[in-house]
């Protein structure tokens, strides 16, 4: 039997984030050839419709409003109840993004289902959909299944790969009109700190800087080796605590989730916290001055050393690497 | 203020995790309050010694969870309630949210704090399902919270981004790291503790049928992943060191 599965893109400054059509490949899995459904919510979104078809979706639904413009608990779980019930899908597929683990396990209380939360892979045995998940801070997996009712999941960004982009498909865009109101959350104001460039969480390649970076100067150092690398930069908590840098770039169980194919690990310990958030990495290098620290025992490449000699050797040799290929 | 904190014992992560016949062996495991929970605790002894009013900590569990509803109380919350999920078969969160939106049924609650994630499970999902049936707003990974003439001014983390938002009590918030500093609990604070009251309550002083708290999702499996090959630490000089790592990347690795 095929499902009709439904599929919320997450759009960000006007345009998809990956794991949305991570999120439709995920979709086809669960589907077994039946049909995708994408969903758009914001004010004005129906524009970006076609492109979540080429990736896969058979056609999409938008809900457009003003009051949909940011995100609220209250305002996307009206717009998707009211897909919901328009639909009646078998599947349900959201990003594990800041927003999808907000809405998703309130929009399963209130269509009264299961969820799985932050699944890495999905597979299909029969009739049975299969989900894999980290637990235990990442240390052990868990297979689950939903036992009855939508088979709903959030997905983890950067780990179940997207289709392929096809222009050529097409489908149809419509739009859902629906009464958003009584909104109880206000906001007051948004502080971005995100620097632009590489969102971490869909990076392929990531320098972290820790405490060992001794100073916010020295991040500079990773600036520079992630320009050559086209990487992004990030950070242990510890880095962030002493100022080095901004919270925005922390990596862990409290800050982004991040499965790049390189991590490249420069002054951080390897607390368990850390560790949480980055050790589904496709490959963990390590830089650290003591042979002891705890991220060694999940690199596969390390070099026991003192940053600060081996950070630009490492840049110039990448350059040199890097130009000649 | 009637201040309710929901809070997990967990396993401590910290801990080494094995796995046996698809089950995490408990035996001599190190349990631990859930750590984003501690800052829920800290959070509501604070409000409570700003606002007035009590604290009470309510969790889910096995009766061995009395240990850290006593820690809890030790910190400064003023009563506990365990709610004995024993018997249940196959829990989940949706579980977990219908357990506690029985007991919270009939409360009366300004605020209920709760944790960002269990550091176990993970899943994120039971702050924002009991407050969905409360009907009562949410606000999850909170860093700062002000309540003044009936409203909570909250700053929440956005993936790094700060957002600013108010809303009106009652409201459910998750804590997430950065809210606080947990305190530990002082010698007369744990002395005191044993005193304070703490109600065990079981599934059957609910309005609730077996199926109403059977899990919606089954785990079918539970596994380490695959012990990772000792990764490769390289020597020699530096200068060869960068060299070899650089040439395994691209050539053994295959990622640059
Ligand atoms: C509830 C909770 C949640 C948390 N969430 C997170 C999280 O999301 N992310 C996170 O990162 N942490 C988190 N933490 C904190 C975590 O426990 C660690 O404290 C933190 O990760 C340590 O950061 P660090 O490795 O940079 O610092 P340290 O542990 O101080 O390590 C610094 C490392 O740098 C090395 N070093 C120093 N100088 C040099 C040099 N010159 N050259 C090479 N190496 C050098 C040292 O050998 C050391 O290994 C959390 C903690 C708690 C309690
Ligand atoms: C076969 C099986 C057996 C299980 N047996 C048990 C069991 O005996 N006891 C048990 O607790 N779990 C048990 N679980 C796990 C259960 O799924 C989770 O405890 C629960 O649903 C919370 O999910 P989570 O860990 O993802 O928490 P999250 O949703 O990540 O937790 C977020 C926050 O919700 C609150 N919260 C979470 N769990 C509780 C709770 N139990 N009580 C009060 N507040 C809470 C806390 O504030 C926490 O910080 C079992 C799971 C399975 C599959």
């Amino acid at each position: 039997m095929t499902k009709k599965v439904l599929v919320v893109g997450e759009i960000r400054d006007g345009e998809f984030r990956n794991v949305s059509f991570e999120a439709v490949a995920a979709a086809k899995e669960i589907s077994g050839g039946g049909e995708i459904v994408g969903v758009l919510l914001g004010e004005s979104v129906s524009s970006l419709g076609n492109e979540l078809i080429a990736y896969g979706a058979d056609r999409v639904v938008a809900v457009e409003s003003d009051k949909l413009a940011s995100y609220t608990p209250d305002g996307y779980s009206q717009a998707l109840q009211a897909v919901v019930e328009q639909e009646s899908p078998e599947g349900i597929v959201i990003g594990h993004t800041s927003i999808g683990r907000d809405i998703a396990p309130k929009l399963a209380a209130r269509i009264n289902s299961g969820l799985v939360s932050d699944a890495t892979a999905v597979e299909t045995a029969g009739e049975e959909v299969i989900f894999t998940r980290p637990i235990y801070s990442g240390k052990a997996f868990e297979k689950k299944v939903i036992a009855d009712g939508v088979v709903f999941a959030t997905i983890r960004p950067n780990n179940i790969p997207a289709l392929d982009k096809d222009e050529s498909r097409s489908g149809d865009v419509t739009t859902l009109d629906v009464d958003i109101k009584d909104l109880r959350t206000i906001i007051k104001d948004v502080v971005k700190n995100t620097a632009s460039g590489v969102d971490l969480s869909e990076a392929n390649v990531i320098v972290a800087g820790g405490r060992g970076m001794k100073g916010s100067e020295n991040f500079a150092m990773l600036d520079e080796l992630a320009d050559v690398l086209g990487a992004a930069v990030g950070a242990s908590r510890g880095a962030c605590d002493a100022e080095y840098c901004d919270y925005a770039l922390q990596i862990g169980q409290t800050g982004k989730v991040v499965t790049p194919d390189l991590y490249i690990a420069v002054g951080i310990s390897g607390a368990i916290q850390h560790v949480a958030g980055m050790s589904n990495s496709k490959i963990i290098v390590a830089i650290n001055k003591d042979p002891e620290a705890e991220i060694f025992n999940i690199a596969d490449y390390g070099i026991v050393g003192d940053l600060f000699d081996v950070i630009p050797k490492l840049t110039e040799e990448f350059k040199a690497v890097m130009v000649k290929s | 203020m009637n201040i309710y904190v929901i809070l997990k014992r967990t396993f401590d992560t910290e801990e080494k995790i094995q796995i046996s016949n698809g089950q995490i062996v408990e035996d001599g495991a190190e349990f631990i309050i859930n750590p984003y929970d501690e800052y829920a605790i800290e959070e509501a002894i604070q409000l409570r010694d700003e606002h007035g009013g009590e604290v009470t900590l309510v969790t889910v569990g096995e009766e061995e969870a009395e240990k850290q509803l006593r820690t809890g109380l030790a910190m400064g919350a003023d009563k506990a309630v365990l709610i004995d999920n024993e018997d249940v078969e196959d829990q989940d969160p949706y579980s977990t949210q219908a357990l506690l939106a029985a007991y919270f049924e009939d409360k009366e609650y300004d605020i209920i704090l709760g944790g960002n994630i269990a550091v176990d499970g993970g899943s994120g999902q039971v702050g924002p399902r009991l407050a969905e049936k409360l009907d009562i707003v949410h606000v999850t990974s909170i860093v700062k919270i002000d309540i003044a003439d009936g409203k909570a001014t909250i700053e929440r983390d956005v993936e790094g981004d700060q957002e600013i938002v108010e809303v009106a009590l009652p409201v459910l918030v998750t804590a997430q790291q950065g809210l606080n500093e947990p305190r530990y609990p002082s010698l007369p604070g744990i002395m005191k503790a044993k005193k304070k009251p703490l109600e065990t309550l079981e599934v059957d002083d609910f309005d609730l049928d077996e199926d109403d708290v059977a899990g919606k999702t089954k785990t079918v499996d539970r596994y380490l992943p695959p012990e990772k090959q000792a990764g490769k630490v390289l020597e020699g000089e530096m200068d060869d060191q960068v060299k070899e790592l650089v040439s395994l990347l691209k050539n053994e690795a295959k990622v640059i």
